[in-house]
């Protein structure tokens, strides 16, 4: 049986990476006692795979995995068992039993939602979760003047070029066609939906800091904390406009 | 949710920000209000070392059991934070509450290497307290060192309030209900401190001062008080299976070294190989009830999740238990998919039959420990380990499959000739040839065996019989193992063989340290001043700044590594008790320069001392 989880990651387990947060489930599924499906061979390991690798320092609240189980009670016990053997700062969102039809987690990535705010002075680890933030409801806005307006301006250019310096060259990119939406949020805050796939994937940090060029904004990248809100699958058929749904429900487009 | 100490800023600028954020599984956080004490304990290495120590996640879980007490952990800030910490004048800060250290009642620093000893002024100064035991103030945490390392306190007598001799599981009770009853009558720091120095395996180095002849050696010990102790005897925990065992271990989010439950299976070793510290001061031999081994391996992997579980002791074949052990553990880990690590496992038949069982045969190396390249050279060590023992066994394992050995050997042993080092390659060699011989050529997996021969060069330990010995130069060692590398470039299978040996620089530090006296914590103390952190490291060991530092603090390597020591000179150790005589390990001495062999525990009790505390089956003792 195919099941595909969704957990939240923020506050001070932002700061440990990819690999040891799969090392981490690892551990957690069997505190949990769950009945995962191992590979076979001389040193089987769990059946588990993530869906988009989340830098470290960002927040989550659409962070998915994939694992086969060999049984189970129901998702809701599954997720009450997880969520019991998290360490503070990992919440278990949701489990949803998939079709076995249904494209794993990590091949259907397309899209994902970000918020990007400022971070408050003294809001060192502060939690968005809820709005609610350790610095005591510190503005997270960033304070620039009709600021949708500039992000639809931003988005309006034909192109918006930037270049990308690798080991070996730099190549000059082009974000626009990555970018899906970007608007301000009502406290300030910047929200966008781009590109996640494995071929076009875009780093809400590289738009942002196109955009504070654009607008003339002067905030260094460490001021900001990028929080993504949720990851898509693409359900269009070929041919069709994009057809965003969160990957916890592609189960429903089938 | 807590406030972590420090900002995001820095944590994205530092390697591994993991380290420092705490917030594991099974960490432990209480109301800081409403504890009476605050404890923070301290591996003075980096976090991935530290977290792989057994001795930690003991006592945090026993002290964290009390619900008066809070402890919590800290570890040696890596050199990039410690650049920003100094700069940035951050205070260095426990990890569970993320509170400066120095708002804490007791800072532990367990002790398990010399080379650490810089990283312990690291972690003081950073945390912002004297560096000096003696210039502390009344509301500056108690500083307490244990481990291995305490057994010889002297050179780091100066920066330590309390010694705790001995394991630890016995005493920590009593001195913090000492320190508790000295704060509700007011008592100031040295009230405490007096108190604890009477309490069993408490050792306070500022009460005393130790003595000199004109030609250096200690001539003897002063104390302040008359009624604190002359002696210092270590405690002993006497019923292993009863102690409190950490079920609920901390399971780090980085890897660590140590990546797995840890069952500890017994304490002590029968075996008295004359150059092994801890062969003495963990006597007598106590095993843990296999029974309760059983609960606490289904106990621990349930409450980590880790997928690995390794058995610890100094010489796990000789536990009386272990069939009965491994056998449980087969069945039950290979029905959770578990993983089994078996070091310090005798080479038989039994063992790589369980190897075989547990382990991917293709990949594993099997590992021999002989020590010295000739017999006549394991006779004085008394390594009981044979030629004979070991090819019988490298041809078992090679029919099993394995194609891989590692064997390890110490230079500089006493009494080591041209021949024994020449021994080693020999060994190898024979171990290689035992491979061709048993395997035929179309059963052969890879075509060849990898013979792995690692040297080390030896330092003489207090509370062994070599305490007495003479330790090589840094020259007499590279030319040994110049020489080893030759012998094996000569044997006809020296293709098979591969050789490593270490730094010798390091070597002899530790040697100074090992056997040093309280003079030598001036040099620690210089050459930390001077940038020295981290010496366990090679790539961070400035060997250059150390010599200058002894030059400049008047101090002769030669008088701490190559001297060799008189039958009755004083050590600066003398004064502890770790159960052992010294008229047991000077006969032992005698024994070795003649190249007579003493028989293991089991089978001939040799009157080291330790039967008088009355525990352990080979001492007389029920358990």
């Amino acid at each position: 049986m195919k099941v595909r989880i969704k957990f939240a990651k923020y506050g001070a387990m932002k700061f440990i990476g990819h690999l040891d947060m799969m090392r981490y489930f690892q551990k957690a599924v069997r505190r949990a006692r769950i009945d995962i499906r191992y590979s076979e061979g001389f040193s089987p390991h769990q059946i588990m795979s993530f869906a988009a690798p989340l830098g470290v320092g960002i927040e989550s609240y659409g962070e998915y995995m994939d694992i086969e189980v060999l049984s189970m009670t129901s998702a809701e016990d599954m997720r009450l068992a997880l969520d019991r053997v998290m360490a503070e700062g990992v919440e278990i969102l949701s489990v949803n039993v998939m079709p076995d039809t249904v494209k794993n987690a990590m091949a259907s990535v397309a899209a994902a939602a970000y918020r990007i705010r400022r971070k408050s002075e003294d809001a060192r680890t502060a939690v968005a979760y809820g709005g609610e933030d350790a610095g005591g409801g510190a503005a997270e806005g960033f304070q620039i003047a009709n600021l949708n307006e500039k992000l639809q301006a931003f988005l309006a250019q034909e192109h918006i070029l930037y270049t990308k310096e690798t080991k070996k060259n730099v190549l000059e990119l082009d974000l626009k066609p990555g970018i899906y939406e970007l608007t301000a949020e009502p406290d300030g805050a910047v929200r966008m939906l781009v590109n996640a796939s494995s071929g076009g994937n875009v780093k809400p940090m590289t738009v942002m800091e196109q955009f504070f060029v654009f607008a003339g904004a002067d905030i260094p990248q460490t001021a900001c904390q990028v929080i993504r809100l949720e990851t898509y699958a693409d359900m269009a058929k070929e041919g069709e406009a994009h057809r965003f749904v969160p990957l916890a429900e592609m189960g429903k487009y089938i | 949710m807590r406030r972590l100490a420090l900002s995001d800023e820095v944590l994205m600028r530092v390697e591994k920000p993991a380290r420092y954020i705490g917030n594991e599984i099974n960490s432990v956080v209480k109301d800081g209000e409403r504890v009476a004490v605050r404890f923070v304990m301290c591996f003075p290495d980096v976090y991935e070392i530290g977290m792989s120590h057994l001795g930690i996640q003991i006592l945090y879980s026993m002290l964290n059991e009390w619900e008066d007490v809070w402890c919590e952990r800290v570890y040696s800030p890596w050199v990039d934070l410690d650049r920003i910490m100094r700069e940035q004048n951050i205070p260095l800060f426990a990890l569970e509450s993320q509170e400066p250290v120095k708002n804490m009642d007791f800072l532990g620093i367990t002790i398990q290497y010399e080379m650490c000893y810089t990283n312990i002024l690291q972690i003081l100064d950073l945390a912002q307290i004297p560096l000096m035991a003696a210039e502390r103030g009344e509301d500056v945490p108690i500083v307490i060192g244990g481990g291995p390392c305490a057994y010889n306190p002297e050179p780091i007598a100066d920066f330590f309030d309390i010694f705790y001799i001995g394991e630890g599981e016995t005493q920590y009770r009593a001195l913090l209900d000492c320190y508790l009853a000295n704060r509700a009558q007011g008592g100031t720091r040295r009230d405490f401190l007096k108190r604890a120095a009477g309490l069993p395996g408490i050792y306070v180095p500022q009460f005393y001062e130790e003595l000199y002849h004109a030609d250096g050696t200690v001539r003897g010990r002063k104390k302040l008080y008359e009624e604190i102790p002359d002696t210092i005897t270590k405690e002993l925990v006497r019923d292993v299976t009863e102690v409190h065992y950490p079920l609920k271990p901390v399971v780090p989010f980085i890897k660590v070294t140590q990546d797995r439950v840890v069952l500890e299976i017994q304490r002590g070793c029968i075996r008295g190989c004359r150059f092994c510290q801890a062969g003495q001061l963990y006597r007598p031999v106590r095993e843990r009830d296999a029974d309760r081994l059983k609960e606490y391996a289904a106990a621990m992997l349930e409450n980590t999740g880790h997928e690995e579980i390794s058995l610890s002791s100094l010489s796990s074949s000789d536990y009386t238990q272990l069939n009965e052990l491994l056998d449980f553990l087969i069945e039950d880990c290979s029905r959770k998919h578990v993983n089994i690590s078996l070091p310090s496992l005798r080479i038989d038949a039994f063992s790589l039959d369980v190897m075989s069982k547990v382990q991917d045969v293709k990949k594993s190396s099997l590992t021999f420990a002989p020590e010295a390249g000739s017999q006549r050279l394991r006779d004085v060590i008394n390594k009981g380990l044979t030629e004979e023992v070991i090819l019988k066994g490298a041809a078992l394992a090679f029919e099993g499959g394995w194609t891989r050995v590692k064997l390890y050997f110490m230079l500089g042993l006493p009494t080591e000739t041209e021949e024994d080092i020449r021994g080693i390659g020999d060994l190898s060699n024979k171990i290689a040839a035992a491979f061709f011989e048993t395997v035929p050529k179309d059963k052969r997996v890879n075509g060849k065996v990898q013979i792995v021969a690692s040297t080390s060069f030896f330092i003489p330990k207090p509370f062994t019989p070599f305490q007495w010995a003479r330790m090589c130069t840094k020259e007499e060692f590279l030319d040994k193992a110049y020489l080893t590398k030759r012998g094996i470039m000569e044997q006809l299978n020296q293709k098979s063989i591969k050789y490593n040996w270490h730094e010798a620089d390091a070597s002899v530090l530790e040697g100074v340290f090992a056997r040093g006296d309280r003079r030598v914590a001036a040099v620690i103390l210089e050459a930390y001043r001077r940038g020295c952190l981290f010496d366990s490291w090679s790539e961070y060991f400035h060997n250059d700044i150390w010599l200058q530092c002894f030059a400049d603090c008047g101090l002769d390597i030669g008088f701490y590594t190559t001297r060799e020591r008189a039958e009755d000179e004083i050590f600066p150790w003398d004064f502890i008790d770790c159960g052992v005589t010294k008229e047991f390990l000077l006969r032992e001495w005698k024994k070795a320069q003649a190249g007579t062999v003493s028989p293991n525990c089991r089978k001939q009790c040799q009157g080291c001392g330790a039967g008088r505390f009355g525990v352990g089956r080979e001492c007389g003792g029920k358990l």
